[in-house]
Formats: C-alpha cells, structure tokens, sequence
C-alpha cells in the first residue's frame, strides 16, 4: 500500500504504478462531469473546449453560486458545496472518456462494473474512491472554479476546479484488473446463504 | 387554532436549508454506534471521515452533501387546526422555490423526459406534499427531508404470492442489499414496505426509510422483522460505502399494512448515510425547529 501526491495532467505509466488498496492525494486540475455532461458528448456529439488528457474526472455536479468574475472566481462561479455522485450510472462513459478524451482517473463513489475495469487495464487508467455523502469536507479541498464549458447543462457543466489536497483517495480499481467492488461483492454473495439461514428462510 | 400561511412558507423554505445542514441526533447516534462495533479498519476510518464531514458541514455551515435531494414534505395536520388544504400546498411549494434561489443552493429536479431543470427544486408533482392527520390538539407539524437520489436510484418491489410466505420478503431484503452494494452510500437505513396495495408498499417502504433511528415498527410482527433482518444484513460484508466492512446498514426498519388475500408484496426504500430531516411544529405558543 502505498500512497502518491500526483498532480494531473498525468503519463500512463504514472497510473498504471497505482494498484488496489494504495492511496492518492490531488492537486491542481481536477474536471467535473456528469450524466448529463457525458450523454451530451458521447451520444449528442458535444465537443468541449478543454484538453481532458492526462486527466482526472470527478463525477459531480456542485452546488455553486453565481459571482462576479474576478481573481479568485475567474468562471464567475463561487464553490458552495461540491461533492461526488454514484458512479455507477455513468458506466459507459468510462471507455470513450479515456479513449477519446484521453482521461486517465476517475474520481467517484459506489463503484465501475467489468466494463470499466477492462478500460483500465486496456488504456490505462484507474478508479479512486472518495467517501460519498462527504461534500462539507471535499468542499474545503476545492481552491476555485477555474472555468466551466458546456454550461447551458449547469449543473451538469464540465467544471473545471482547482483543488489543493484532494484526497486521500483509495484506489479502488486499478488497471491490473484488481477491483475492490468485484471482491466486496463476491465475498457478500458468498454469505448470503449465511444470512438467509440465520433468518430461518427454507 | 388558526394557521398563518407565510409562516408556512417561511418554515417551509428553513426547513430544506436546516435539513441539508444538520444532521438528526438519532442518526449521529446511530454513527457512534457503528464506529464503536466495526471491525475493519478500512471500513472505521470510513466512518470516521463521515463523522468528520458532520462537523465541518457544522463548523462551516455548508451543506452536508451535495445531493439536495427531492424535496419531500409530510404534513400532520392535528385536531382543532384550521387551515385552507390547497393554500398550504402552495405555500410550501413557495418556500421551497424561496429555498433554493435564496441560498442558491443546486436544484436538483428536471422534468423526466426533457430534463429541462427549473433551477427551483421544483417541478410537476415536485415537491412531493403529503398530508395526513394526527391526534394531536391544536398543533400542525411539517416534516421535510431532502431525499437523495443514490440511495432512491436503489428501490423495488416485488409482488411475491403467499405460497412463497415471509421468506420472500427476507430473501428479497438480503438480495436488495447485495444488489445495492456501494451505490447507496452505505450505512444506511433499508426501509421495507410488506403488504398492502403495490403503490401503498412502496409508500411504506419510504416511510420506514426515513424515519428516525431508535424507533420500532408498531406492528409486532414488523418489529420482529426489523430485528432479524437488521442482523443478517450486517453479516453481508457490503460495508461502509460497499468497500468491506460490518457496517453495512445502521438498521433496518419495516412498515406493515394489510393485504388481499392473494397478494405478499414487499418493496425496499433506502436511505443513504446522509439520513437528513428537519421538522417543524405549529402550536398556539409559536413554532418549534426539531428532527
């Protein structure tokens, strides 16, 4: 178990040093999506303004409140609480996010499925974990919004934060086809009929 | 005992800001007790930065999570209170819209087809008002909780048939759970709706979702259930976040009614550990904030 302080844009030999159980701390750049943002450019043919690649993506969509521009809200956009959204519906994102865009971390709760986990390993990349339902706390590691594009889906933009030790986050998949969830899960599906028999179920 | 409508509205607008903020007692209680029984390491320090998050969101007066959730409001109207029914709807309707554009905190509602957003936390049907009558004398009490959609997205029913018996509902409960994993940023609270009609079922089981830590199902027989069933999911292993772990659920809390003699329909409702609320209660001495 080791721990990284990275600083995005990353290399792919960089996340593929990451493994299951490590950990990492953020700094710099860190681009916001989701549901929306994603269905827009990958079905809807969207394209962004910004260099996603090397990146980490969170999926997110902040409670921000509108400001004047200015040095230490350069988007116009105060940070009011921001934190991380199930992963889990945005499954199908993950390949054309790292194949197209050239993302290397996704930034999430609950968890990718195998199809994600196989994008990793191809590609390399990696899922981290932040604790879901934490915002008050993530908020206080978000320096700014930097910028924002594709704003017309607020509050499901593209964000882009600014962010100052973002983490520890636990590496959760890796791209050597460890997954945290796929063990959790098998190891609760192997005590179901534990269960089932403590509740006298026949 | 006559109500002011703009106290209402306003009450109705405090009470999503206060609910998004502050965590109930019970459920603050509820993460004591986890922390203090977990055996994994990974899972307590899980829990420990969940704890760690309600006091900054305290510290800082910033939301807890960042889900603001769908907006629900239980009203109980008591005895003697005399309040136009519609008037009220749309009272609390204005204070949620107030809510959101005061504070400017994200709305979280679209219309479910053009997903277009009315950056108010409200929409067709939204916020969801319902009113029911209590006992009471002369005394009006709103309840809110900012429902979010993590744990929502994670909800069935299944209409068993009565050969299959009680055990269907265990089964279906333990099988919930492991389907949920992760992606309703456990612990939570599994709320099980059994019997009556599917939609009533389903009703039952938000209920039971979002009630308070600590209480029992007043049907004996639910009651017992929660207790069984509370214990065989914490042996799961899902734990906090669906990362490993016996914390996987602070409790689970059951509502019964009656069915036809056909039917044995259960459904799962789960609320997340952001277990928010925010109530407040009308009497002829002046308006109390609670949980």
């Amino acid at each position: 178990m080791a721990h990284y302080d990275l600083a995005a844009p990353l290399t792919e030999g960089a996340v593929r040093k990451l493994r299951v159980d490590d950990t990492v701390t953020l700094n710099g750049a860190l681009f916001g999506i989701r549901d929306a943002t994603q269905i827009h450019m990958f079905d809807r043919g969207r394209k962004t303004r910004f260099d996603l690649a090397g990146h980490a993506v969170i999926h997110t969509a902040p409670n921000v409140k509108k400001v004047q521009k200015s040095a230490a809200h350069p988007a116009g956009y105060a940070p009011l609480c921001i934190g991380t959204t199930t992963s889990d519906r945005m499954e199908r994102f993950t390949r054309p996010l790292m194949q197209q865009c050239g993302v290397r971390l996704v930034i999430g709760k609950g968890g990718l499925r195998e199809e994600s986990l196989k994008a990793f390993g191809d590609l390399g990349g990696a899922y981290l974990a932040i604790i879901g339902g934490t915002a008050a706390l993530e908020t206080t590691w978000v320096e700014s919004i930097e910028d924002v594009d594709l704003d017309d889906l607020n509050p499901e933009s593209l964000w882009k934060f600014r962010v100052r030790n973002f983490g520890p986050l636990l590496v959760a998949m890796d791209s050597h086809g460890g997954s945290l969830y796929a063990k959790v899960k098998s190891a609760a599906q192997e005590r179901r009929a534990a269960a089932l028999r403590r509740l006298g179920v026949r | 005992m006559k109500i002011d409508l703009r106290q209402i509205e306003e009450a109705a607008k405090e009470l999503y800001i206060r609910a998004l903020k502050r965590l109930p007692p019970d459920v603050k209680q509820g993460f004591d007790a986890l922390a203090k029984s977990e055996t994994d390491a990974g899972a307590r320090r899980t829990l420990g930065t969940m704890i760690r998050n309600i006091a900054v969101a305290e510290d800082t007066d910033n939301l807890l999570c960042q889900d603001t959730g769908i907006p629900i409001y239980n009203v109980w109207i008591g005895r003697g209170v005399e309040v136009d029914g519609v008037a009220l709807k749309q009272a609390i309707r204005r204070g949620c819209e107030r809510s959101t554009r005061e504070y400017s905190f994200r709305s979280s509602i679209v219309h479910p087809t053009t997903r277009v957003n009315e950056q108010t936390s409200c929409g067709r049907g939204v916020p969801i008002i319902n009113v029911d009558f209590s006992e009471e004398e002369e005394a009006l009490v709103i309840e809110m909780v900012p429902k979010g959609s993590g744990s929502e997205n994670n909800s069935w029913l299944r209409m068993a048939i009565p050969a299959e018996g009680v055990d269907a509902v265990k089964t279906f409960v333990i099988d919930c759970v492991l389907e949920a994993g992760g992606k309703t940023c456990p612990p939570t609270i599994v709320g099980v709706g059994v019997g009556g009609t599917a939609d009533l079922c389903v009703h039952l089981a938000k209920l039971a979702a979002t009630r308070a830590l600590g209480t029992r199902c007043d049907d004996p027989e639910g009651a017992r259930l929660e207790e069984e069933l509370g214990q065989a999911v914490n042996m799961l292993g899902v734990g906090p976040q669906g990362l490993g772990g016996d914390s996987t659920a602070f409790a689970v809390h059951v509502e019964t009614a009656a069915t036809h003699i056909t039917m044995n329909p259960v459904a799962v409702n789960m609320q997340c550990h952001s277990a928010r609320r925010a109530r407040a209660t009308f009497r002829t001495s002046g308006l109390e904030y609670g949980y």
